[in-house]
């Protein structure tokens, strides 16, 4: 009996320390790739593979690159105003789905998810294929449009992930202090779930600033976003050049990433978004 | 007096007022989604019954030839390829990932929360980029591939000098060349099981952190050893998790367009690339919706899967 207690101790130790073996492995197969991309962004070498020395030289001639002004600023607008309004939208519906319960809800609630789960080379079609039809000109407007379309459900999950551990009897507290209704709403429940639309207006922003498929399909000529400009300078070779820019996009983005989920995860509700 | 609040707890509307609320909250979201995303989708639906127009157009006539251009052989192949790379994708992803969820789901809970968002930084980053650094790795003149012909091809010289055996001789005619790993579909599998492995871990993870512990030690008391009891009680228990992940991975694998285009060469071509070309270089729209319908149809019996097991835990 003892020995085989021991022995199933031992297995039960090796068995451990493979899983925590197997736990470093997968996160430095997740980070590797990207470490060793933004290293190489700091090579002195023309060749992307090639360390030649310590070097920021690719990051000035980024700047340099006009073209990459334009893309830069078409990011932006499109980021901002996809932002502004799926954050407006997505917040207004995400009350509606937490508090009301109406006809048609769970067929909406599908239509909702849905642009969360399609694959983005559909949805992209679909867009492109509308655009195409209804005779509306292809350029930054269309782009907005299609980002605010999968916009909307990643701002209503994440401020309903919020709303779903709002504590009602805060309202009811205000309201018998002789608050009114708007009073309660702008005073309490707005800053409560402040930090879900906070959180859902960065995912919104950061999806909108990395998105390329869907971009790519609905741009016309002129409204070349970041992605789209990286995705071109990609296909006409390896360059160090491109390793500086997706570094710096790496970084912007993953710092807003990291202040959305820290700001989701404030209230107590976990994190709830895949 | 107005004690009511603004927007009620819950329920159905019980005034008019209410009523017209519920209808301006949902109404702007409701007209996006219904004219820039629905009505898209069965555009899409519709015309790929149509024919293409001489001039790249859509003519309006009944026809199923769209669906049927899917059994020629060369599309038929491309749709057998991509389904076998998303398969062999979902499984890869689920033998990285529910261990990986296992560990982080064993961990003390301050680490937990660390090692999760350490998991889902990269995840929301670009894809494109995150790709493009498998590139940098899997080229001819990639890392991968100035070790195999370099490091490691030197350290054989000298090893081969030190040690005369036979064997060097194969070993260094191997690494003369550099491994064919780029525009393969083992390059299209580790991009694809490298953007979504966190689709995978968190529902397992999800699972694996509900599991009731005592019932293990249960299986443990009546004398079930380890695999035993991970095979009869933790797997049975975490199934919802590993069928979730395995739709949320399979799903975006199948539609890939990204990731073969870049790592994948001229022979493997997926089906989104083939999507991608009906409509940007061929310009033959219905055939392209047919295909994209094909794909959505695949992804929405995924989700029904999806959430049938969300339903049953």
């Amino acid at each position: 009996m003892k020995g085989t207690g021991t022995r199933k101790k031992r297995a039960s130790r090796w068995g451990s320390r493979l899983l925590a073996a197997h736990g470093v492995t997968s996160y430095l197969f997740l980070y590797l790739p990207i470490v060793i991309l933004v290293v190489f962004s700091f090579n002195a070498s023309q060749y992307a593979t090639v360390w030649r020395g310590f070097s920021l030289k690719w990051y000035g001639t980024l700047l340099a690159n006009a073209a990459l002004g334009t893309a830069l600023k078409n990011t932006l607008i499109v980021a901002g105003a996809s932002t502004i309004i799926s954050t407006i939208f997505g917040t207004m519906v995400a009350l509606a789905m937490e508090r009301y319960n109406f006809w048609g809800k769970l067929a909406f609630d599908s239509l909702l998810y849905l642009p969360i789960i399609i694959p983005d080379i559909s949805m992209a079609v679909m867009l492109l294929l509308f655009f195409v039809l209804t005779k509306i000109q292809l350029g930054l407007l269309t782009i907005i449009i299609s980002h605010v379309a999968f916009n909307i459900s990643f701002v209503a999950v994440v401020v309903r992930a919020r709303l779903a551990y709002f504590d009602i009897s805060l309202e009811e507290a205000a309201q018998d202090l002789y608050a009114n209704e708007w009073q309660t709403f702008r005073r309490v429940t707005l800053p409560l779930i402040m930090p879900g639309i906070l959180g859902g207006a960065l995912l919104a922003f950061t999806l909108s600033i990395d998105d390329f498929v869907i971009t790519f399909f609905t741009a016309g000529p002129g409204s070349t976003t970041l992605p789209l400009r990286i995705y071109s300078m990609v296909k006409l070779g390896v360059t160090p050049e491109i390793n500086a820019l997706s570094s710096l996009m790496l970084v912007v983005s993953m710092g807003l990433v990291l202040l959305s989920l820290l700001l989701q995860r404030g209230g107590g509700g976990g994190i709830e978004i895949m | 007096m107005e004690t009511q609040p603004l927007l009620q707890t819950q329920g159905k509307p019980r005034s008019r007022r209410e009523t017209w609320r519920l209808l301006s909250l949902i109404s702007p979201s409701l007209f996006w989604l219904v004219v820039f995303f629905l009505i898209p989708l069965l555009l899409v639906f519709a015309i790929s019954y149509g024919q293409r127009g001489t001039y790249g157009g859509v003519k309006w006539n009944l026809t199923l030839e769209n669906y049927g251009r899917f059994f020629d052989p060369l599309y038929l192949r491309i749709f057998g390829r991509t389904v076998i790379i998303a398969l062999v994708t979902t499984v890869l992803c689920l033998l990285i990932g529910y261990p990986l969820a296992y560990f982080i789901a064993t961990r003390p809970s301050r680490w937990r929360n660390v090692l999760l968002l350490l998991l889902m930084v990269p995840f929301w980053t670009n894809f494109l980029i995150r790709t493009y650094a498998w590139l940098l790795l899997l080229r001819d003149q990639g890392f991968i591939n100035l070790f195999w012909t370099g490091g490691l091809h030197d350290f054989l010289l000298w090893l081969s000098a030190a040690l005369p055996l036979p064997i060097w001789r194969t070993l260094l005619e191997a690494t003369s060349t550099p491994l064919p790993l780029f525009g393969t579909d083992l390059a299209i599998i580790v991009g694809l099981v490298y953007g979504w492995l966190p689709d995978m871990v968190l529902p397992c993870y999800a699972a694996i952190e509900r599991l009731d512990y005592s019932l293990v030690e249960a299986a443990q008391d009546l004398y079930a050893n380890r695999t035993r009891s991970f095979l009869r009680v933790v797997l049975p228990l975490t199934m919802s998790g590993v069928v979730a992940g395995s739709v949320l991975v399979f799903i975006p694998s199948l539609g890939a367009y990204v990731t073969p285009d870049l790592l994948g060469g001229a022979k493997s071509i997926m089906i989104g690339n083939v999507i991608y070309s009906q409509f940007m270089s061929a310009r033959d729209y219905p055939f392209g919706s047919a295909i994209s319908f094909v794909l959505m149809a695949i992804m929405l019996l995924g989700t029904l899967i999806y959430f049938r097991s969300g339903a049953e835990s």
